[in-house]
């Protein structure tokens, strides 16, 4: 116990002492980054829809380009420096994911097809995937047991 | 005016996700995550399509729209095949995002080798 | 002969005959970048990937170290050699080639000092004429194994290090040189519950102040009876916390520290954040820069406490903290 708490006094100390990033800033250059990969996201669909594909296909398109826009730069080592600038901003749209997805198939590649990036290729995606779909999962079973009780 | 919306609401999901990753001990794989798994929550609440549809690519683009996603396809399956449709709807909706990501990252590690951090 | 609780005092000291550094390309750009042996402009030192990177920096600055002592492989009785990878396949490839028994090691950042501790025991033991201590760390293989792919989009905190691409060597032996290692204080393993991995200078720290503690008792010197007391890389946050800590010991150290983390990179220019750590970094600083001043007799006598953050990725997965190794070593000008 007495242990515990030293070493929760310890992490508190530590905590004072080591210097973190500028919330306030870094949030501002997320907020750059993000709006700037949403706003060419929405001008994508906005071109889609101009050629009169449905939404959802047009949603697909928006997908596929900025994916293929952001393996295109992780693949130019020009991705994790707009990370390093934009932090969430680069990481949380559909970019980021691709990023995930492209980063370590690249790293990994020297460990082979299979072991290297045929596995590794899900390290940091594989998660997102499973959670999504899990999520999605219980939901719709929840959906469906409500839709059969009547309540939805 | 629909660009303005996609920008401040896209910036402003990662803005906040930006306290995730700098005020927390979240490692960034576990936001993705976290992002994921609230959008598809907040779909099915019916909460995150009115954004959505306000906001456009603003908020279909952040991760959370990939929940959305998930969930909406999940539910569209459900109304047109019953009780398979909770097995079918979500990789069907997200079959563009994951494929692409997965053969373009594929093709890339193909072409290139292992770069240095700057 | 057995100083203390910790320490060993030799009787007949070892010498640091010759040693050699190796370092990368940031690493050459640094404060330091004139002083290594070696600088590889391009980071896979001609090899296909950076685990083959990082064993051929092993063996270049065992070469070089060799050479410099005009002593053939055949020469060493026994290699102690380390470096970050898992099982240490860095240094079992890295050092194939030269034949020389081998005692493979691992101490995480702290393993030059585990290396140099082993080396001069064994010459003052009198098995063996000429012993050779090497490490080396990459940043490319060490961010791939604990941490992320390069090229993934995260952000690093400020807290967290660089890992220093580089390597050194250090032959020890009878034969007379400048230097020689006069005492060693073997650290024990200091845990305050830590586990947060990018921010290994806090994890250290404490590893750092019980040996640096234990050592000054062991032999009966004050802080100032060493010109320099030298860790390995426990960085800017480590720094620091260590100050605290011996603040708290009643130890002022804050005159005579440095920290080779610190010194190996431009904090400024070269944006590495808490600055530099790995195998590769006390090794690299001690041959390139503190070695030099030594010899020189600029210094007289030294403390260097390479120190060591023991994590593997499969604990740090299962919630465990990150325990913390030092050792200390005692160089002397002659």
């Amino acid at each position: 116990m007495d242990r515990k708490k030293q070493q929760e006094a310890y992490e508190n100390y530590v905590k004072q002492k080591t210097p973190v990033h500028n919330l306030p800033v870094n949030m501002t250059k997320a907020f750059i980054t993000g709006g700037i990969i949403c706003a060419i996201g929405q001008s994508v669909l906005n071109y889609c829809e101009k050629m009169g594909l449905d939404k959802d296909i047009s949603g697909g398109w928006t997908s596929m380009i900025l994916i293929l826009l952001s393996v295109v730069l992780t693949a130019l080592n020009i991705y994790p420096r707009i990370a390093k600038w934009g932090g969430a901003g680069a990481l949380v749209p559909i970019t980021g994911f691709a990023n995930s997805v492209a980063a370590p198939a690249i790293e990994f590649q020297k460990e082979g097809q299979v072991m290297g990036i045929g596995c590794k290729i899900f390290t940091i995606a594989g998660p997102v995937i499973l959670y999504g779909v899990f999520t999605s999962w219980v939901l719709g079973f929840l959906y469906w047991i409500g839709k059969i009780a009547g309540i939805i | 005016m629909d660009y303005i919306n996609a920008f401040w609401v896209g910036g402003l999901i990662c803005a906040l996700s930006q306290i995730l990753l700098d005020r927390t001990k979240l490692m960034p794989g576990r936001v993705m995550v976290l992002l994921v798994c609230s959008g598809a929550i907040l779909g099915a609440l019916h909460i995150y399509q009115p954004i959505q549809d306000y906001a456009g690519a603003g908020a279909s683009v952040p991760l959370a729209g990939f929940g959305n996603l998930l969930w909406k396809g999940v539910k569209e399956a459900v109304d047109k095949e019953g009780f398979i449709g909770i097995f079918l709807g979500g990789f069907k909706a997200s079959a563009v995002g994951i494929c692409a990501a997965l053969v373009f990252g594929y093709l890339a590690s193909l072409i290139c080798e292992p770069k240095m951090k700057k | 002969m057995t100083q203390g609780l910790q320490s060993i005092a030799f009787e007949q000291s070892p010498y640091v005959v010759s040693s050699a550094s190796v370092a990368g390309k940031k690493e050459g750009e640094g404060p330091l970048g004139k002083m290594f042996d070696m600088v590889e402009t391009e980071n896979l030192f001609g090899e296909d990937t950076w685990e083959a990177a990082e064993s051929t920096m092993q063996k270049e600055a065992c070469i070089l170290a060799m050479g410099k002592a005009h002593l053939h492989k055949e020469d060493i009785r026994f290699l102690f050699g380390g470096d970050l990878l898992r099982q240490g396949i860095a240094t079992s490839l890295g050092v194939e080639e030269l034949g020389i028994p081998l005692f493979g090691l691992f101490g995480a950042c702290s393993t030059s000092g585990e290396a140099l501790a082993l080396a001069s025991m064994s010459v003052a033991g009198g098995y063996g004429d000429y012993m050779l201590a090497v490490t080396s760390s990459h940043f490319g293989s060490a961010e791939k194994e604990f941490r992320f792919p390069l090229s993934y989009a995260n952000q690093r905190p400020l807290s967290a290090q660089w890992t220093v691409t580089g390597s050194g060597a250090f032959l020890v032996g009878k034969k007379r040189s400048h230097v020689r290692i006069t005492g060693i204080t073997v650290g024990k393993i200091v845990d305050y519950g830590l586990k947060d991995s990018q921010n290994m200078g806090a994890c250290m720290a404490p590893a750092a102040a019980d040996t640096i503690e234990r050592n000054l008792k062991d032999f009966g010197r004050e802080p100032d009876d060493y010109s320099r007391i030298i860790t390995g890389d426990l960085g800017y946050v480590g720094q620091s916390i260590l100050f605290d800590l011996m603040r708290g010991k009643e130890i002022d150290i804050k005159k005579n520290h440095v920290d080779c983390g610190m010194m190996i990179f431009d904090q400024n220019k070269q944006d590495t954040h808490a600055g530099g750590s790995g195998c590769g970094c006390a090794a690299s600083v001690l041959s390139a820069y503190v070695l030099p001043k030594l010899e020189r007799g600029e210094w007289k006598r030294i403390l260097f406490v390479p120190t060591g953050a023991l994590m593997s990725t499969v604990s740090f997965n299962e919630g465990a903290s990150v325990p913390g190794i030092a050792h200390g070593i005692v160089l002397e000008h002659c």
